[in-house]
């Protein structure tokens, strides 16, 4: 399958049409693996220096994105540039992009400075040169000593940062990292996140990270990119991605929220009124782009469980509900609620102190701000 | 618990003495003075003297070497390169040329011996060595191709792409990262190749010439025509060698 | 890897692919053709179409030499399944370091030359040989048992020359079992036996299977055992088509029993992958 050629204008030339700032941007990708449409028209702009994130469950895409900037797949249409060069008809090899991959993939056969130093001879650096570079990038990801090692010998985070230097030593443009914490346990991986910002903030290389953990891009990223089947869901920083999640999906992939449907039941100026099993709750409209402004109209609310409060007695704005199950995670408590025309509310709050028992009634609340409306998807 | 142990061991034991027992037998004997196997008439290295003087034997041992590592060498050119280049094409016809390619090893020799030999004598060719380069070679490619494939096949794709993207072209990339890791089933299989093509005699008779005698084919006319207990001496050295080289490889793969 | 560039890796393949239609299918196709032409009165073929050479074949005296090797092929691989599945079983029980000391062991015969180790039988079996005088030495027998040259010497040769490939076939299909899966079974009530049968057994179906395979189909082309352990009085399928190839020089019916053969061997290959569901023979490498 041959690759889509750029755009005339700027294809044929290479002549240089974007702003400085914007280091890659993907136009219209698409990309089908058989029958299967795995990219469904992606476009995005990606500014230096940042740390983009692609949040998606498995089979969104995300990875196939990666691999087409890396050039390692061909797009069936689409343009991918790298500093405003299209680089569809660029091999892998001529992009001055790397990649961390998931499996690390470092070479068994060679040992840690071999491995690291494998790009640098490839462009035929001198020795001493290629010394030092080794050498500094060990030291950066704290592994000074370490040349002589074999891959086998390293643990998995070891592995890790090896695969790290190995990219980041020919100073790409832009790294990609395809998962690279998903094998190590959770302390590690935590470590690793903190490690990955401070070297992402040092080097000033855009990374575009993958991953399927939502706190995990939460905690590192500048703008995170939500993906779903070969879709683009939204685009934003975490602060937008948590607190105003578009569509239910995101709002459930990234919140864990909670998704009710009601209908709209009284419109004012700053406020409007939800009718949610067969109650009345008040919304404070913060934003009002997802929203039909007609009474009656449906509406779809996403509430995280943590902002979900309970108590004994009937409050303003509060729902009855019935306590079905609660269970212990992690130092919180986490309760499943029936309202009153069936539908599920999850609530959980940090402590032990369960003072409900399943099949007790009680009534549930939140702050009218806290509710968001979204798009249901 | 001990007991349980016991009979398994000794059924190791007893199979591994059976195996080896004709193999001490033909060791010792190399040593017998005397002409007839049966009659045991002391030590001697009479035999490994004379089969050092018998010309036509040492010229045997020579060709089957040349065989062995002629048809090893293209078995390892042609495999290798097939199983690297069939990772990277679509025709649909691969599986069935590599289907094909496999049936020297499947179906009993003989019946590729004796196919071998009515096709070189429709075509005219001599028989001699250059037959039997081209029919060993013919059944030494299945063994270095499937080995390399099978490792091809377990390897990591990401190592090459990490390759690629690392900046190292195609060719680059077969050299540096590909061939170093498939190194290992290449050996094993010219060894194989090799060890198969040296011991080969079904095949051998048939598309060996009058002059050109391959060691298995010798021995096995002298089995048929009365024995020389030259044989035994050599049997001795070969043997010798081939526990020299699974040592050998024994002592390479443990330092690994 | 799909690289940008379509790739030339179809001059890799090329010399792959001319080497098999040359020396492969061609030659098996010229075999296939000459089993349907005449013979000529002194030497070679005519070309004239004929039947006669598969008719030939259903001649009691050569469909009775299919038949026996059919016996004898059957008769040593039952033998070498009853010997090398156990020897392959208990081999990977073995601890790391003896399991790799007994795999050194076997492979020192299995790349010793089957002729060498042929003619160490005949030293053994002939008259007055090793085993007449260890059995009279110890008055097993009274007189020679004149073992060389008959049917038990060519079995007990065909045995030798094959068990190998039983052994490590089984070897590794026992070696990949996870053994946890027999505890779950004793777990669940099953006797050692019952989870022999219906756990351990059903998973190294596809060594034993592939044993089998790589035994039997030999164990009928391998003229020249018979021909060195019994001497010209067993005549198998292998030594008939040497001997019509060499001899009688009927090349059209010795290519007419090879085609026979052949889809015999073909049909045991197809048997087996619909049985051991698998494509390559497991073990073999």
């Amino acid at each position: 399958m041959k690759a889509p050629v750029c755009d005339k204008e700027i294809g044929k030339t290479g002549e240089i049409v974007l702003i400085e700032e914007v280091v890659l941007e993907l136009r219209k990708i698409e990309k089908r693996f058989k029958e299967n449409s795995v990219l469904k028209g992606i476009s995005l702009k990606v500014e230096k220096g940042e740390f983009i994130t692609f949040l998606g469950s498995s089979g969104c895409g995300k990875t196939t994105t990666l691999r087409i900037i890396a050039g390692l797949e061909t797009p069936d249409s689409g343009e991918v540039f790298i500093n405003g060069i299209c680089v569809n008809q660029l091999a892998p090899e001529k992009r001055n992009v790397n990649t961390v991959f998931q499996n690390y993939a470092l070479f068994p056969h060679m040992n840690v400075f071999e491995n690291i130093a494998y790009g640098l001879k490839i462009k035929k650096l001198e020795k001493k040169e290629i010394q030092r570079k080794v050498t500094d990038a060990l030291e950066l990801i704290q592994l000074g000593g370490y040349e002589k090692r074999i891959p086998s010998e390293l643990s998995g985070g070891q592995k890790q940062r090896v695969a790290i230097a190995r990219a980041i030593v020919n100073n790409p443009q832009v790294l990609l990292l395809d998962e690279p914490l998903g094998a190590l346990d959770l302390q590690l991986r935590r470590q690793m996140q903190l490690e990955l910002k401070k070297l992402q903030k040092q080097l000033g290389i855009t990374f575009i990270y993958i991953t399927h953990d939502q706190e995990e891009a939460i905690n590192m990223s500048n703008r995170i990119v939500i993906m779903r089947d070969g879709r683009l869901e939204q685009i934003g920083t975490p602060d937008e991605i948590y607190n105003h999640p578009e569509t239910s999906y995101v709002a459930q992939f990234v919140g864990n929220a909670n998704i009710l449907k009601g209908k709209i039941h009284r419109i004012e100026e700053e406020f409007l009124e939800a009718k949610l099993a067969g109650e009345v709750t008040k919304l404070i409209l913060s934003d009002t782009k997802n929203l039909t402004k007609e009474v009656g109209s449906p509406i779809v609310l996403a509430i995280r469980s943590e902002v979900v409060e309970f108590s004994q007695e009937k409050k303003e704005n509060s729902l009855s509900a019935i306590v079905l199950e609660k269970s212990f995670a992690g130092g919180m408590l986490r309760m499943v609620l029936q309202l009153s025309d069936g539908s599920e509310l999850i609530a959980s709050r940090h402590g032990i102190d369960a003072p409900y028992e399943p099949g007790e009634q009680i009534y549930c609340y939140w702050k009218p701000e806290q509710a968001v409306i979204v798009k249901e998807t | 618990m001990k007991n349980r142990t016991k009979i398994p061991n000794m059924f190791l034991i007893i199979i591994l003495v059976i195996m080896y027992l004709p193999i001490l037998v033909i060791i010792v004997y190399s040593f017998n003075a005397s002409k007839i196997s049966t009659v045991w008439e002391g030590v001697s290295l009479r035999w490994y003297q004379e089969l050092f003087r018998d010309r036509s034997m040492m010229e045997a041992v020579r060709n089957s070497l040349i065989l062995a590592g002629l048809s090893c060498i293209n078995a390892a050119i042609i495999g290798t390169m097939a199983a690297v280049g069939m990772m990277r094409i679509s025709w649909k016809s691969k599986g069935m040329i590599a289907y094909f390619s496999t049936i020297p090893i499947m179906i009993p020799e003989i019946i590729l011996g004796m196919v071998f030999m009515v096709f070189f004598s429709f075509l005219g060719l001599p028989f001699g060595m250059v037959t039997l380069v081209l029919a060993h070679t013919a059944f030494c490619i299945p063994y270095v191709f499937t080995m390399v494939r099978s490792r091809l096949i377990g390897m990591d794709v990401s190592l090459e792409e990490a390759a690629r993207d690392l900046g190292a072209g195609e060719i680059k990339v077969f050299f540096t990262i590909t061939l170093p890791l498939i190194a290992p089933a290449i050996v094993s299989g010219m060894l194989l190749s090799f060890a198969m093509s040296f011991d080969d005699v079904v095949i051998s008779i048939f598309v060996t010439g009058a002059t050109t005698n391959t060691l298995p084919v010798k021995i096995y006319t002298q089995m048929k025509n009365g024995v020389s207990p030259e044989i035994n001496a050599l049997s001795t050295i070969m043997l010798l060698g081939t526990i020299l080289v699974i040592g050998g490889s024994e002592v390479i793969r443990r330092k690994r | 890897m799909k690289g940008i560039k379509k790739n030339r890796a179809w001059l890799l393949v090329i010399p792959f692919y001319f080497y098999t239609i040359i020396f492969v299918i061609l030659p098996l196709a010229y075999m296939i053709l000459l089993s349907f032409l005449r013979r000529a009165e002194i030497w070679g073929v005519t070309k004239e179409f004929t039947l006669d050479n598969y008719k030939n074949i259903f001649e009691p005296v050569y469909l009775n030499t299919f038949v026996e090797s059919l016996k004898l092929a059957l008769l040593c691989t039952t033998f070498i399944v009853f010997l090398g599945y156990p020897f392959g079983y208990f081999m990977a029980k073995l601890s790391e370091k003896w399991k790799n000391r007994v795999v050194t062991l076997l492979m020192i015969p299995f790349w010793t030359s089957a002729l060498i180790r042929m003619y160490g039988w005949i030293i053994i079996f002939r008259s007055n040989g090793l085993m007449d005088r260890f059995f009279m030495a110890i008055h097993l027998t009274e007189k020679p048992l004149r073992l060389l040259y008959t049917y038990p010497a060519v079995v007990v040769g065909m045995i030798y020359a094959l068990l190998p490939f039983m052994i490590l076939s089984v070897y590794s299909s026992v070696e990949k079992l996870d053994w946890s899966l027999i505890e779950a079974a004793r777990d669940l009530g099953a006797s050692s036996v019952h989870a022999f049968f219906t756990i351990t057994l059903k998973l190294t179906m596809p060594g034993l299977l592939s044993g089998i395979v790589l035994t039997f189909i030999p164990s009928m082309g391998l003229f020249f055992v018979a021909d060195i352990l019994g001497g010209n009085k067993i005549v198998l399928v292998g030594n008939l088509i040497q001997e019509q190839l060499m001899k009688a020089r009927n090349w059209p019916f010795a290519a007419a029993l090879s085609v026979v053969l052949t889809i015999l061997t073909s049909l045991i290959l197809t048997l087996y992958r619909k049985v051991a569901k698998v494509r390559e023979l497991e073990g073999l490498f």
